[in-house]
């Protein structure tokens, strides 16, 4: 298998580009999304229309309830859309769709329907783009039934990831992050789906457990060189898939550990985290050298100016400083 | 400039001032991209050169009490509306002394001193606001009225309909201003709307419509002043298409490849500001001399802001606790 080096965005072109060679029901639509428009406004979607036809790749109004709407209807009737909306905010204005709809259409009606839809979607801080451009909303999706949360951080990740959430029965949500999606990686042209709900191994470690997913990963990885010359012996796990996630793993590494750390951009209050936080706890009460805790963002709307953002974002040393604060 | 029939004239006055909220915009938008080019200033920006006249005229018939909504193409709405360029520069830096404390930035600005209410990044959120906020001025017993501007593509988006739909079952005092560009990022005018005016989807809702010629002063003065005046009187809210084209695509830095170079060359050679200076010299209305001063002191202002902006203390991190509810929030 030959493999390309590329970055997280590129990944996404090279799965979308894939799936649809793989699979004439596979569907792109979106604002912007054909080249007649220039092949989206990142170029996710650049020469999909020109090489697999108008009628499969569809340049959309701004009407995002009206694209996860066509997106559901054609799913309804055998085909795999992939929705594009171009930033997570914007998922706002869709949210009966997405919510209501595309989640729920299947156990509505006793398994009769299926929405096999993936929402790709970029979002994250650090563009300077503030509060309605850049919110990490997984917490909002992965607390609704009958949708599948995706957040990877590497482009291998992107690409195996995006595969799997098309051929997925059930509808995806596709996160891609502002912090991960220019950073180069290995990915192979022709590449195998990696499973959703399956967590990655970044570094093995025995002392303390970082649990983590999209861009946060990398800020993550950043703080791994500090800690091992601190002495520290850290495992972080990529979750990949927020929902459903990947128990197994991370109660497995949290029993070898004793400790952990659940870090996200998403905000921390009411955030995903708490989710994974307290189940280690019920799980693993006994085992604990320390109390589980959570990173995330403040309460606050994303702000614009550069120094608040800085410090709305989870850094590196405020991950070494949480993991050794644990390790005291 | 196409005069309609029966539209009362702008007075000389008038039009001058019409004018000097078009320089005011386009030297402020000329400082802004420069300052980006040289790295002092960080911010995505969605420049409105070339649409300057819609915003201007409008103004030049709205007082500091009525109020607009606009978006994140919306700094030539807010310098038409005589915000003060001194906290503006200051939040597009991202500065204490910025109106919303650099906590919005250059897409969100708000300034309710000189009516600008809300600045969405929301394609489309810009009308259901300005619905409520035209709903309090008549619950108020005010001759206020409220601008909602907004783009040709966010007329495709929910809001704009059940906004428009509202405004005429309740008679607001609203005006649906859309600045037609002809184009919503890449995607042109034809590709994303489904009928060739967007002033004809008024029918549906029942409100007047009209379509003008945004890069037209005297057009745009006939079309505001009877839609201000059929708000204020109480009759009711207006569609206005406005058409226009913007000058240097959707985001600075984006290189247009959307669009033909020829159909921007013809569009930039339509500049409205060096044709409406012409025009007012060649009609008498103002000399070289007046103008060229009213420049000066437009850049003077400009260069006062810039500095003034660039110089003010960035905000501490504590401001992410602050402002989120009416209460701090605790460290
Ligand atoms: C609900 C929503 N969808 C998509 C976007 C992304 N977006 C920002 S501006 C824009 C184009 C808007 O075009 P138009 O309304 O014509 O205004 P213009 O930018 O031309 O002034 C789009 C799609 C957004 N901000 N909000
Ligand atoms: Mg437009």
């Amino acid at each position: 298998m030959t493999a390309k080096k590329m970055n997280s965005l590129q990944a996404v072109n090279s799965a979308l580009a894939q799936a649809m060679a793989e699979d004439n029901k596979v569907l792109v639509l979106g604002e912007d999304v054909a080249d007649r428009e220039g092949g989206g406004v990142t170029g996710a979607t650049a020469g999909l229309s020109t090489r697999f036809g108008d009628d499969r790749v569809k340049s959309t109004p701004i009407s995002e309830q009206a694209i996860i709407g066509a997106a559901i209807g054609a799913a309804l009737s055998g085909y795999k859309p992939v929705a594009e909306i171009m930033l997570m905010n914007f998922t706002t204005v869709a949210m009966d769709m997405i919510f209501n709809h595309a989640a729920k259409l299947r156990f509505m009606s006793g398994g009769q329907s299926t929405v096999p839809i993936t929402i790709r979607t970029l979002t994250g801080a650090g563009w300077q783009t503030a509060g309605q451009h850049a919110d990490h909303l997984e917490g909002w999706f992965a607390h609704t039934a009958g949708i599948k949360v995706v957040a990877p951080s590497t482009p291998a990740d992107y690409k195996g990831l995006l595969l799997s959430c098309i051929q997925d029965p059930d509808p995806c949500i596709f996160i891609e992050s502002a912090g991960s999606l220019f950073i180069p990686g290995e990915v192979d042209e022709v590449a195998t789906p990696i499973p959703l709900g399956k967590a990655r191994i970044v570094q093995e470690g025995t002392d303390i457990t970082i649990v983590s997913w999209s861009s946060q990963v990398l800020r993550c990885q950043a703080a791994l060189p500090a800690l091992a010359e601190a002495g520290i012996s850290v495992e972080l796990v990529d979750l990949r898939t927020v929902s459903p996630w990947d128990r197994e793993a991370v109660l497995a590494s949290v029993a070898k550990t004793g400790r952990a750390l659940v870090v996200h951009e998403a905000v921390r209050d009411f955030g995903p985290g708490g989710e994974i936080a307290s189940t280690i706890a019920e799980e693993l009460f006994g085992q604990l050298k320390a109390p589980v805790r959570r990173l995330g963002a403040p309460k606050s709307p994303v702000p614009f100016a550069k120094v608040l953002e800085d410090a709305y974002i989870v850094s590196p040393e405020r991950v070494a400083e949480a993991v050794k604060a644990l390790m005291a | 400039m196409a005069e309609l029939s029966n539209a009362p004239a702008p007075s000389q006055e008038a039009l001058v001032d019409i004018y000097r909220r078009m320089i005011r915009i386009e030297r402020n938008d000329d400082a802004i991209r420069k300052t980006i080019r040289l790295g002092r200033l960080v911010m995505p920006y969605y420049s409105a050169r070339g649409q300057e006249v819609i915003p201007a005229t409008i103004s030049s018939l709205l007082t500091d009490d009525d109020k607009i909504c606009t978006i994140y193409r919306g700094i030539h709405d807010m310098v038409a509306k005589d915000m003060p360029l001194r906290p503006l520069w200051a939040e597009i830096a991202g500065r204490v002394d910025g109106t919303c404390k650099g906590k919005g930035g250059p897409m969100h600005l708000t300034h309710p001193e000189t009516g600008v209410m809300v600045t969405t990044g929301i394609v489309g959120s810009s009308m259901p606001i300005a619905n409520g906020l035209a709903w309090a001025a008549k619950l108020d017993g005010s001759k206020r009225v409220t601008i909602a501007y907004f783009g040709d593509g966010a007329s495709n988006i929910g809001a704009f309909h059940e906004a428009l739909n509202l405004a005429s079952v309740w008679k607001l005092p609203v005006i649906f201003v859309c600045q037609n560009n002809g184009f919503a990022e890449h995607t042109r005018y034809e590709n994303g709307t489904s009928v060739d005016f967007i002033a004809k989807r008024a029918i549906g809702y029942g409100m007047p419509g009209h379509t003008v010629d945004g890069n037209d002063p005297l057009a745009m003065y006939a079309a505001a002043h009877e839609a201000i005046t059929r708000a204020r009187e109480g009759e009711g809210p207006t569609l206005l298409e406005c058409k226009t084209f913007r000058f240097l695509g959707h985001v600075l830095g984006d290189d247009d490849k959307y669009m033909t170079k020829e159909e921007k060359a013809a569009a930039i050679a339509k500049d409205p500001l060096p044709a409406f200076k012409a025009w007012l010299v060649a009609q008498g209305h103002a000399t070289e001399d007046q103008l060229a001063d009213m420049q000066a002191k437009i850049e003077a202002e400009v260069e006062d802001a810039q500095e003034f902006g660039l110089a003010s203390p960035l905000p501490s991190v504590d401001e992410l606790r602050r402002d989120v509810f009416a209460q701090e929030m605790p460290a």
